[in-house]
């Protein structure tokens, strides 16, 4: 069962980073939801649903799997926590199962949800197809255009996708126009976000229902090996959430937790999404926390060749992870993200989603030793990235 | 006192501000359209500078505030501005996001709005608990009201707590909605009525979805004024001579009758 603790404080603070900044004209949804998510979340039938969701829809628990060419290349124990096997392909379904069933408890009718990739919103329609509620899915119109597969099936499963097309019509303006959707609908709507990033307490709700990873590879790891825990679990970060979910049973043990996030085209260049390397503190969707900026305070586009990870903010959760040193945060580009898809792919005959790709990556950035027990989160699938696989290696 | 407190305690009704965004059109648009509201007879100027990301706004203020900052618009130089216009009487209050101003720093912001002749400031996304936690004392040491929002859906205890904390107006949000929303003022008599036996005689004026003299005329009769933006915005944007145009929009919305 899930452990609900909250690790934010009363305001919704890890540390200096998170609460909730929002506009007045948004307080009632964000305090009403703050008023019942741990009672929800606590509630026994909502557990039993949830649970039975996860088992019976989603395909839980995912396996742990001993990836043994990949461990030799590597001279290590490296294990893959296989999230790409859940239905629609990715961890963002057990975030989307518990959020939906958080919106029945509250009376809510109508769903919305902002997304980059399409992922998010694929998983949102979907349980919203599943429970029989309106969807309106908020994407980026760039991000319209380049993920038409993933748009397709949002339509196919009954949800309307609207095109943002304010700023620069990506991810972060997709989450704009979903607020605003909030603040014009706050009766009836439901706000699915896909990320531990927002206004509190959407970073503890999102952390907590994603928290069923790190506790079955805990469980795993323990069945598996006969050890107490795994010496490193890895994670790629955009907002966040895949990596949330997969430290949060090891937050205060021994066991090495590193996030990787997107540095694009190189640390070095202006094009990279690499939040806590070049972050400073700031305020973005009602959250405080490391932030892509210019010195004015405006908010820099990122680049990412995925799209998942292209997100110029980060879950408050990470940054104060990150500023007290209880996590690592490397920065992968975009080619050393392409290289360990294809290995991954010919070592272990299982094609990544490229946000997790760049998890894979890092492998090369850290020293293991021969008897360390490695975890990577092999948070999706690589369905959705193949025509930009196909464009961006050489393929004979 | 500052402009606005003298504004506020010698005219009860009517009162008609305008927004508009800084450095729109043109970077030093800011300068001109400050001086040809003053001109033109409105009561208090409400200037918005640009952020990336604003949540609270409609399509047409975020797109002036998105060709502002194509302009090259900053904080800094909204200041620069502010210093040009200091000799006029017009009462101005800066309104924007709080991302910009933690950037620029919290009390380095306001000692600048001191000195550049600024008299409130209204910050859609610095919430109540974090303003009295944080930024009450440093609002106070430089003489800078903070315009607190109240929306229809803000409860009564809340309002009664935005009132005592409100040191001048306080900025009713017409609907719940974003700007340049369309405003049925039928459907929001009974929200301001409630706001008004609420907080008693403390000024409040209305905004979002405030638009032409009906509309203003209309929430005038439960207010003591309105704050108009967008529509401001778009006739700017169709407009061939800029002061003009900004002569028409203002006599468009003050009807003679009402400064009798």
């Amino acid at each position: 069962m899930l452990q609900i603790k909250s690790i934010a404080d009363k305001r919704g603070y890890y540390g200096e980073f998170g609460g909730a900044w929002i506009p007045e004209m948004l307080r009632p949804n964000i305090k009403e939801l703050e008023a019942h998510y741990l009672g929800i979340l606590n509630d026994p039938d909502f557990q039993k649903t949830f649970r039975n969701l996860l088992t019976e829809y989603t395909g839980r628990p995912t396996p742990l799997y001993f990836a043994e060419r990949l461990s030799k290349q590597y001279q290590t124990n490296i294990w893959l926590k296989r999230e790409d096997l859940n239905h629609t392909g990715a961890h963002k379904i057990n975030n989307t199962i518990g959020q939906v069933l958080m919106a029945e408890h509250l009376g809510k009718k109508r769903i919305i949800a902002e997304t980059g990739a399409g992922q998010h919103g694929v998983a949102t329609a979907t349980v919203c197809a599943l429970r029989g509620l309106e969807c309106v899915v908020h994407m980026g119109a760039l991000d319209v255009e380049r993920q038409a597969p993933n748009v397709a099936r949002m339509k196919m499963l009954g949800a309307t996708v609207v095109p943002a097309t304010s700023g620069n019509k990506t991810l972060k303006d997709a989450t704009n126009e979903a607020l605003r959707d909030w603040i014009n609908n706050p009766a009836d709507t439901f706000y699915v976000i896909g990320s531990v990033v927002g206004p509190h307490p959407y970073p503890e709700i999102v952390t907590q229902l994603q928290s069923v990873i790190s506790a079955e590879i805990a469980e795993q790891f323990k069945a598996k090996t006969g050890k107490s825990e795994p010496d490193y679990v890895m994670a790629c970060v955009g907002g966040g959430s895949n990596a949330a979910g997969a430290f949060y049973h090891f937050l205060n043990t021994g066991v090495k937790l590193v996030g990787i996030e997107a540095a694009g085209k190189g640390l070095h260049t202006e094009e990279h999404a690499a939040t806590i390397n070049f972050g400073r503190t700031g305020i973005l969707h009602g959250a405080k926390s490391l932030l892509i900026q210019t010195d004015d305070g405006q908010v820099v586009e990122p680049y990412s060749i995925s799209a998942g990870l292209d997100y110029p903010g980060i879950g408050p959760l990470h940054a104060w992870l990150h500023q007290t040193g209880k996590a690592q945060f490397l920065g992968v580009d975009d080619q050393e993200a392409l290289d360990a898809a294809v290995e991954l792919t010919r070592l272990e005959g299982i094609i990544p989603a490229l946000e997790s790709a760049h998890a894979f990556a890092a492998l090369k950035k850290l020293d293991f030793k021969k008897n360390d027990n490695v975890v990577i989160n092999l948070s999706g699938r690589g369905d959705k990235d193949m025509a930009t696989y196909l464009k961006a290696l050489d393929l004979k | 006192m500052n402009k606005l407190d003298q504004l506020f305690k010698h005219k009860k009704q009517n009162l008609l501000s305008v927004y508009f965004t800084a450095g729109y059109p043109e970077q030093d648009d800011t300068v001109r359209v400050a001086a040809q509201l003053d001109k033109a007879g409105v009561d208090f100027i409400e200037i918005g500078f640009p952020f990336s990301d604003p949540v609270a706004d409609g399509p047409v203020i975020q797109k002036s505030s998105k060709q502002a900052l194509d302009n090259g618009m900053t904080v800094q130089r909204l200041f620069e501005q502010l210093e040009t216009i200091q000799q006029l009487k017009i009462p101005r209050v800066l309104m924007g996001y709080i991302n910009p101003v933690l950037q620029f720093g919290m009390e380095h912001f306001l000692e600048k709005c001191a000195e550049t002749g600024v008299d409130g400031v209204i910050l859609p996304d610095l919430p109540l608990e974090e303003y009295q936690m944080h930024y009450e004392g440093l609002f106070k040491k430089y003489g800078i009201h903070n315009i607190l929002l109240i929306s229809p859906e803000t409860p009564d205890e809340r309002i009664q707590e935005i009132a005592r904390l409100s040191t001048l107006f306080i900025y009713l949000v017409s609907s719940n909605a974003i700007t340049g929303s369309r405003l049925d003022t039928g459907a929001v008599v009974s929200y301001f009525e409630r706001v008004k036996s609420l907080v008693g005689d403390q000024p409040v004026m209305a905004g979002f979805g405030i638009r032409d003299r009906a509309t203003f005329a209309d929430v005038c009769q439960y207010t003591n004024g309105a704050i108009i933006g967008s529509a401001f915005i778009k006739a700017l944007e169709v407009s061939s001579t800029f002061e003009e145009a900004i002569d028409e929009f203002v006599e468009s919305i003050n009807s003679l009758e009402m400064y009798k």
